[in-house]
């Protein structure tokens, strides 16, 4: 931003042991003064002579331009110089003072990071993670433990409105873009699959891998993204506002009242939207099939029948409430460590999103070895 | 600096009324802060202190009325004076209002390095001054604000709102939630101030201590008007109920003894 513009402060040396000062010494007023004070030399030659600093053109001086001078004063005293103060308006006197009367801290600024020191600082905070998002764990299967132990502790008001939140709400977005996609899938193989004249294959493609792979994949990344960051913010936001401390001192655990309801919610709600993704990504690329490979309905449905095994569509459910852990409980995690301000909330949960869509698709992937293992 | 001389009034508010809808805050409020005065300004909750001091630093309009700030009027400024007369004013919040993303020595630069052509190295070492001179140890320079505790939250918002050495310093609330000790050294951080800038200091404050030693004048805020002003001596010796319920009640009471007896002790010293 542009400094206003001021009466700004200059520095004249009529003689060489004598400087003069003008104009507004102050924060605005001084621009980059600073450098020609730095560079500024005194009869360098003679030592141990008065320096005398003439202010008595000086209009104004703030705690700025006194900082300034003070350290000018100490340069010209450690080049072996006596400094005389002239022609001060008495009124500045009392803040000429102030630098001597209480001296600055001493700046003692750590020395920059090396880019070393950054890799070791970067890996133990990623290591104390991975070791808070395990306890994290632990705490929570053992509550999960002890309330299924005794069922009636669990909440169920909270659980219903999350089911409501995460999942009846979330019904729209997932049934619009899963339905995009299976439009995606089936148009992009009709090119191809027109080539062959293997039009009805539409079936098998759209089939597979919607229920297989797209269905839970896109359902979970949507509800990371909208749920998963959610649930930080709101933890984020409930702990600095001390609202955690709160629950703790009222005799009721966090975990039992905030993250199971969400966990529970999740593994009952994302099977149920996965399905509903595969319904209605299966319908987009049927509607596909028939404008552009004229594969009618039935003929779709019929061969969809034969192409598509149960075991595919219990693969790509069954994966459901793992992702629904994981989004549950990244997004708990990262909101139970948000310290300090609004700014932290911002950052926990950015990463609350981040981790849980990287660890969703790392689960996806060890998913995939592990059935390519078992041959389903 | 120049032009303080020939402008005697600092603050000068004229009929001032604000109302939120249905329900009115003020209904004619005038009054005027010298400078180099000490300011207070008290009242009930919901006799609209705060708006008023929202009104005076520029963050709200009021619905009719004049309000002249070092000789400015704030309805007819346009954007580069009002940031000019920003310039000229220092604000603490009640809570702070420091950044939380910045430590407490970025947060006191930062006005600095907005505004100025100075280099960053030079507005560490004033921001490092500046706390010092606020009344808090070099160490909290690298802290952030959550980790700081009230006391320290509030002096690092002041040492901030005077980064550019402001004429003007509005304080909202200063001793709030502040154990004793910390609240006295505030109290002597305003005298300090005023003393060392020759600042014009108008504060928000419940803290009868404050307003007995450390406020020249108080002006007491109650059904949309300014029901009395004066030194707290003057005005205990007022009839109106919102200005009594500062002097009758335990509080109000012991903190006139203590002022009472402090000021007999100082004439028998002089004697």
């Amino acid at each position: 931003m542009k400094p206003l513009p001021r009466a700004s402060a200059a520095i004249v040396q009529p003689t060489p042991n004598e400087l003069a000062l003008s104009g507004q010494w102050t924060a605005l007023g001084i621009g980059t003064l600073d450098h020609q004070l730095n560079t500024l030399t005194v009869s360098p030659k003679a030592a141990n002579t008065d320096v005398i600093v003439d202010g008595s053109s000086v209009e104004g001086i703030d705690t700025v331009g006194v900082w300034l001078l003070q350290k000018f004063q100490q340069r010209l005293h450690n080049e072996g110089h006596r400094v005389q103060l002239r022609g001060w308006n008495p009124r500045f006197s009392k803040l000429l003072a102030l630098v001597n009367e209480s001296p600055a801290a001493p700046t003692q600024l750590s020395p920059p990071s090396t880019a070393f020191e950054k890799i070791g600082l970067d890996a133990k905070a990623i290591g104390e993670q991975m070791t808070g998002l395990l306890s994290f764990l632990g705490e929570t299967a053992v509550a999960l433990v002890s309330s299924i132990a005794h069922p009636t502790r669990l909440r169920w008001r909270p659980i219903l409105h999350n089911i409501r939140s995460a999942g009846f709400d979330a019904l729209p977005i997932i049934g619009l873009l899963s339905f995009l996609i299976g439009v995606v899938i089936a148009y992009q193989a009709a090119d191809q699959l027109r080539q062959y004249g293997a039009n009805i294959f539409v079936a098998d493609l759209v089939g597979l891998s919607m229920l297989r792979e797209f269905a839970p994949l896109m359902t979970a990344i949507i509800v990371a993204g909208r749920s998963g960051s959610a649930y930080a913010a709101q933890i984020g936001t409930m702990s600095v506002t001390e609202e955690i401390d709160a629950m703790r001192t009222l005799g009721i655990p966090p975990i039992e009242m905030l993250v199971l309801p969400k966990i529970i919610a999740l593994i009952i709600v994302l099977p149920l939207l996965t399905f509903f993704s595969d319904v209605l990504g299966v319908f987009g690329g049927m509607l596909m099939a028939r404008t552009e490979l004229g594969v009618g309905f039935e003929e779709f449905i019929d061969r969809f029948d034969k192409a598509v095994s149960v075991t595919a569509y219990l693969i790509g459910i069954g994966k459901a409430p793992v992702f629904a852990g994981i989004i549950a409980i990244v997004g708990c995690f990262q909101g139970f460590r948000t310290q300090g301000g609004a700014d932290s909330v911002g950052r926990q949960t950015t990463t609350s999103v981040v981790q849980a869509i990287f660890l969703v698709i790392v689960a996806d992937a060890l998913f995939s070895v592990l059935f390519s293992l078992v041959h389903l | 600096m120049s032009d303080r001389a020939d402008a005697k009034t600092v603050i000068d508010i004229n009929h001032v009324a604000t109302r939120f809808g249905e329900h009115v805050v003020h209904t004619d409020v005038n009054l005027q802060v010298q400078q180099g005065e000490i300011f207070a300004l008290v009242g009930g909750s919901g006799s609209g202190k705060s708006t008023l001091l929202r009104e005076m630093i520029m963050l709200q309009q009021p619905d009719s009325g004049s309000i002249k700030i070092l000789g400015a009027d704030l309805q007819s400024l346009d954007e580069e004076q009002a940031k000019a007369l920003r310039l000229r004013i220092g604000v603490m919040f009640q809570h702070g209002g420091l950044f939380g993303s910045l430590d407490v020595r970025e947060n006191i630069g930062l006005p600095l390095r907005e505004h100025t052509a100075l280099d960053d190295a030079l507005i560490d070492e004033i921001a490092a001054w500046k706390l010092v001179l606020a009344g808090l140890a070099p160490e909290t320079a690298t802290q952030y604000p959550p980790e700081l505790s009230g006391g320290m939250l509030k002096r690092a918002s002041l040492a901030r709102s005077l980064a550019l050495d402001p004429e003007l310093l509005f304080l909202d609330e200063p001793t709030a939630g502040l154990d004793p000790a910390s609240a006295n050294g505030v109290d002597e951080l305003v005298l300090k101030l005023r003393e060392l800038f020759g600042l014009t200091i108008v504060m928000i404050t419940h803290d009868l201590d404050l307003l007995w030693h450390v406020a020249d004048r108080v002006a007491v805020l109650g059904e949309g008007k300014v029901q009395g002003i004066g030194s707290m001596a003057e005005l205990s010796k007022m009839t109106h109920p919102t200005i009594r319920q500062f002097f009758d009640g335990p509080r109000g009471r012991a903190a006139a003894y203590i002022s009472d007896k402090q000021s007999k002790e100082q004439t028998w010293k002089q004697k």
